[in-house]
């Protein structure tokens, strides 16, 4: 089991980068008691077959362990705190997974701290497109790195510059959407 | 609020300087980040390395990322490899190992012994 939310979005996001993903579109939106969570890329993508053992547990593609837990990770905590969790895949389009959480269910894990895992995540990828959205009721940003390399040019986004660019640019509109939650910790 | 903008500024104080930036990449560190890794806490590790190679200006060292590699119970788990070496590799490590293995490893070539998978210790 994660931790907190934003480890399972760090982990089903690599999914989409194996799949060869060009473009990993991640939004977390809160809004009354519900939170939904949403990763969708245009990888691979998968069978029927391999949808339906993507969420068990004892199932891998892998070759170095015989069990894939991301998948069933998320899954369970969504489903813990009464809320739904649903997959869809199409071979040569992509993934869709969708999570939502009912806020204040008492097993509902802590959001925890998404800005690491979106720097964590275009830092290793720096080629593929990341278009991350934050929502809190009516206030939300968003943060595409294909609008960052327009502006930049040859200037890869794991640059330092860039990296601390992208890190405030994070923080400082999180902090503005969290607002809105008046002290709620999510 | 930062926008977009402000980085127009920062792409052209860059641009001058990046020549002297882009030297080879011959030293790699690779954080192991499958599911066991990252439930590890390999993300902090991962940012502690970048962190101490960005404010350190160690341009010949790229930080990346690596799928699981079987050997989840010493999660999180970062290889180093420095050309004409052999590889290292560090179990169990948290920022703080990170950021210890980062400056001695990295910045002054000495290797952290008692992180290491080698060491029979931490291995039961």
């Amino acid at each position: 089991m994660m931790s907190e939310l934003s480890l399972n979005v760090l982990d089903i996001t690599q999914n989409s980068v194996k799949a060869g993903a060009g473009l990993i579109e991640i939004s977390v939106s809160i809004n009354a008691d519900v939170m939904i969570i949403e990763i969708i890329d245009d990888g691979c993508g998968m069978s029927d077959e391999q949808l339906k053992a993507a969420v068990d547990p004892f199932y891998t593609t892998r070759t170095t362990r015989s069990v894939g837990l991301g998948i069933s990770f998320f899954k369970q905590a969504a489903e813990m705190t009464g809320g739904r969790f649903c997959i869809t895949s199409e071979v040569g389009i992509g993934t869709r997974v969708k999570a939502e959480f009912v806020l204040g269910h008492i097993d509902r894990l802590p959001l925890g701290d998404m800005n690491a895992t979106v720097e964590t995540l275009i830092l290793c990828n720096p080629d593929i497109n990341f278009v991350y959205r934050y929502r809190v009721c009516e206030t939300e940003f968003t943060l595409s790195t294909s609008a960052i390399r327009e502006i930049m040019e040859d200037i890869p986004l794991n640059a330092p510059e860039v990296t601390n660019f992208i890190k405030d640019f994070l923080r400082e509109n999180t902090n503005n959407c969290n607002k809105l939650l008046k002290g709620l910790h999510i | 609020m930062k926008t977009l903008a402000e980085l127009q500024a920062i792409k052209e104080k860059m641009v001058g300087q990046m020549n002297v930036r882009e030297g080879d990449k011959s030293v790699r560190v690779v954080v192991g980040m499958a599911t066991c890794g990252i439930a590890a806490g390999a993300r902090p590790v991962l940012q502690t390395f970048s962190e101490v190679v960005q404010k350190n200006n160690l341009s010949d060292v790229a930080v990346t990322q690596t799928g699981c590699i079987g050997l989840c119970q010493f999660e999180p788990i970062v290889e180093i490899t420095k050309p004409g070496e052999e590889k290292v590799t560090y179990i169990n490590m948290d920022a703080d190992k990170a950021r210890e293995v980062a400056e001695q490893h990295l910045m002054r070539g000495i290797i952290i012994a008692e992180y290491t998978v080698n060491n029979s210790t931490l291995v039961k």
